[in-house]
């Protein structure tokens, strides 16, 4: 049943990234509306699988890299469909889906079952832990895009050639505010993620912080969107500057979830996770 | 038979102090359309007058007549002689007509081509003419709608009206691409000129909340900001209204820069790095270029607009033959209903002659068949109605489906005779 849901949303997300590029290209409201609906579907099947999982597990179902790149592509999903209700923004779509069909394809090809979970995972402070930090990577995700889509915009308009991107993306401004937006809400997620694996930490393993791999880079990352926040509030950065540093946050994010739970990391990766054998 | 006619003269076949005399007003076009009413010549008429046009459409029976009506009407409502503009005259008929129509509507004939007002006011040209002068008929109105489905096909099918042609025009443009809305967005104008209050025009109908003009002389500065309902500063003051500003237009005859990259550089902060775009219209230029250069700073001058004008120009053209062919194709579609129209008057007395025979009979055979009830009455109405309609019903189909063919005409002269249409033989029977 769970897998169904799974090849439902993976389906869903296809079409609708195939839709999306379709709007692009020929920019019709219709193919636009088309498109939406079908990932607000896949968004309501990808929920299905999550709870599903949940269920089974007993613990929000990102303890592999299988399961945290499904989780990553249902964050960008729904901080995308929370951003159209506020932003209106249509051609975002074309950006995002395919980073969110990306993910998901990734994950579905990684092979292999759910790992038995290790019982010290299924406490409340360890799912709120992983999820609000995903939902935090979801909206980073956003701001990353609109950083791409505000370059390419503004590389057209200062070199004053003006070609086919120039008339389907929006005003500097709009990307300019998606990305302040996105990087605003999203940092309180980041903290709160931050500090409810503090506390998971210490309930479980007795210390709140033990300069593991990955919680040193997480810091780096928190660190980096904390000094692009602050410029962007107290020193009025805007524009181009923000978008490449946003865009460099982003890589250090990806990098510390990657790098983090695969190659580095001691006790937050992804094999030792699963057997519980390194807590 | 009947034709259809335009007569007019555009911004290509007449100069502007022609066009003028038929200039764009309600008092000369309810003239026209009255004139046209009251002309027995003139089945349905239409009259379009704008800056740059003058048409009178029409349907006549004797086109050889009506046009000269109409041309001695275009004399006294212009109050010129018809020697004087006669040679600047176009005269379609027919099919051409039909596509002529067509194409004012859609835009293809315009200055600026794919320019979007000009559906508007044919609409009120038409609304004029159909709802309150009623000058127009079948036909026309039928012409019309054809037109303006074809106008909008045009607009969604091509890509005609999309980018702009004006260089103020394209510096509006490029300032909804830099900001999300220009309302309650500053502008400053420096020096004066018909292209730079073009563009200050433009952008104060996007919603620009606030102007203010600076010049050498300040009495100059005081009268185009009272143009604008705007705010004269003095020349000195530039610097420091520029950290307010979002849109600086430029044109002054100044020899040297009068924007220069330090001055720019100097509001950075004080701006916190707003987006600043300069539309820089005077030659030689007024703005340093390498101002570009710096963060959030935009600068385009004339040439840099001129290019994406040019650029747009050769793309609507590219557009135009898209267009040219949905207008072939609406044209052709409305010859045809145009030919179906031609065999309705046959049809029509053929429906009215078999009625008037059933009916005769219908009282003649009444008087035999003696008291009948109300059912067995009603029976007898609908056997008769019946019998004549099925009798009918095929030379109707046949005559529709020859509507537009080549033996038309032999058709209905026939169906006329055999059923006798035209009572010709009256007497004889």
């Amino acid at each position: 049943m769970a897998n169904m849901f799974f090849t439902i949303a993976l389906f869903l997300v296809l079409l609708s990234t195939s839709g999306f590029i379709v709007y692009i290209i020929k920019q019709q409201k219709k193919i636009f509306l088309l498109s939406f609906m079908t990932l607000s579907a896949c968004f309501i099947f990808h929920t299905l699988f999550l709870v599903n999982q949940y269920y089974t597990l007993g613990v929000a179902p990102v303890i592999s890299l299988k399961s945290s790149l499904s989780f990553f592509a249902w964050c960008i999903t729904g901080a995308y469909l929370c951003f159209h209700v506020r932003f209106r923004l249509m051609v975002l779509g074309s950006f995002v889906t395919p980073i969110a069909a990306a993910l998901m394809i990734i994950s579905s090809t990684i092979q292999g079952l759910e790992p038995t979970v290790n019982p010290i995972l299924k406490t409340p402070w360890f799912t709120a832990h992983v999820v609000t930090i995903f939902i935090g990577n979801g909206i980073f995700a956003i701001s990353f895009t609109a950083a791409v889509m505000y370059l390419i915009q503004e590389g057209q308009i200062k070199r004053k050639t003006l070609g086919s991107f120039y008339k389907r993306l929006p005003s500097l401004e709009t990307l300019d505010s998606i990305n302040h937006h996105s990087i605003m809400y999203g940092f309180p997620f980041l903290t709160i993620g931050i500090i409810a694996g503090a506390i998971y930490a210490q309930n479980a393993l007795g210390s709140y912080w033990r300069w593991d791999p990955k919680e040193v880079w997480t810091l780096i990352t928190w660190l980096a969107y904390a000094m692009l926040l602050h410029e962007r509030l107290a020193v009025g950065w805007r524009g181009r500057r923000a978008a490449l540093m946003s865009i460099l946050c982003f890589l250090i994010l990806i990098f510390t979830f990657l790098g983090g739970s695969i190659w580095l990391s001691d006790y937050h990766s992804f094999r030792n996770l699963g057997l519980g054998a390194g807590l | 038979m009947t034709v259809i006619i335009d007569i007019g003269m555009n911004h290509m076949s007449a100069p502007v102090e022609l066009r003028e005399c038929f200039a764009n007003d309600a008092g000369k076009m309810g003239i026209a359309l009255g004139y046209m009413r009251e002309s027995e010549l003139i089945k349905e008429g239409l009259f379009i007058s704008t800056c740059n046009r003058v048409e009178a459409l029409f349907t006549t029976d004797y086109p050889e007549e009506a046009r000269k009506t109409v041309i001695s009407m275009f004399s006294t409502m212009g109050g010129v002689s018809e020697d004087s503009f006669i040679s600047n005259l176009y005269i379609f008929e027919d099919m051409e007509a039909v596509s002529h129509i067509f194409r004012v509507a859609s835009s293809l004939d315009s200055m600026v081509l794919g320019e979007p007002q000009i559906l508007g006011q044919i609409k009120d040209a038409y609304h004029r003419a159909s709802a309150t002068e009623k000058t127009t008929g079948v036909i026309l109105n039928r012409l019309m709608h054809r037109a303006f489905h074809a106008a909008k096909r045009v607009k969604t099918e091509t890509g005609i009206s999309e980018s702009a042609v004006s260089v103020s025009y394209a510096a509006v443009e490029l300032a909804k691409k830099i900001f999300y809305g220009l309302e309650g967005k500053q502008v400053l104008l420096i020096g004066a000129g018909e292209m730079a209050e073009l563009a200050a025009r433009h952008l104060i109908g996007q919603g620009v909340e606030s102007l203010f003009v600076a010049n050498r002389s300040f009495d100059k500065a005081m009268q185009v900001a009272d143009l604008f309902h705007g705010k004269a500063i003095l020349f000195e003051e530039i610097g420091h209204y520029l950290i307010g500003t979002d849109i600086v237009i430029t044109s002054t005859g100044s020899k040297e820069y009068i924007i220069t990259h330090d001055l720019v550089r100097k509001s950075l902060r004080e701006r916190r790095n707003r987006p600043l775009f300069f539309i820089d219209i005077a030659v030689p230029r007024d703005v340093e270029p390498s101002v570009n250069n710096l963060e959030n700073i935009y600068v385009y001058d004339i040439d840099d607009l001129m290019t994406i004008v040019e650029e747009n120009s050769a793309q609507r053209k590219d557009e135009a033959i898209k267009a040219e062919r949905i207008i072939q194709e609406e044209s052709i579609r409305f010859e045809k209903w145009l030919k179906t129209l031609e065999v309705v008057p046959t049809i029509v007395a053929l429906k009215e002659r078999t009625e008037a025979l059933r009916k005769a009979e219908m009282e003649r055979s009444l008087s035999v068949l003696g008291q009948l009830t109300e059912s067995q009455l009603q029976a007898v109405e609908a056997l008769t109605v019946s019998l004549a309609d099925k009798i009918i019903n095929d030379p109707i189909l046949i005559l529709k489906s020859k509507a537009g063919r080549a033996g038309r005409d032999i058709f209905l002269d026939v169906a006329r005779r055999l059923f006798n249409l035209d009572m010709e033989n009256q007497k004889r029977s």
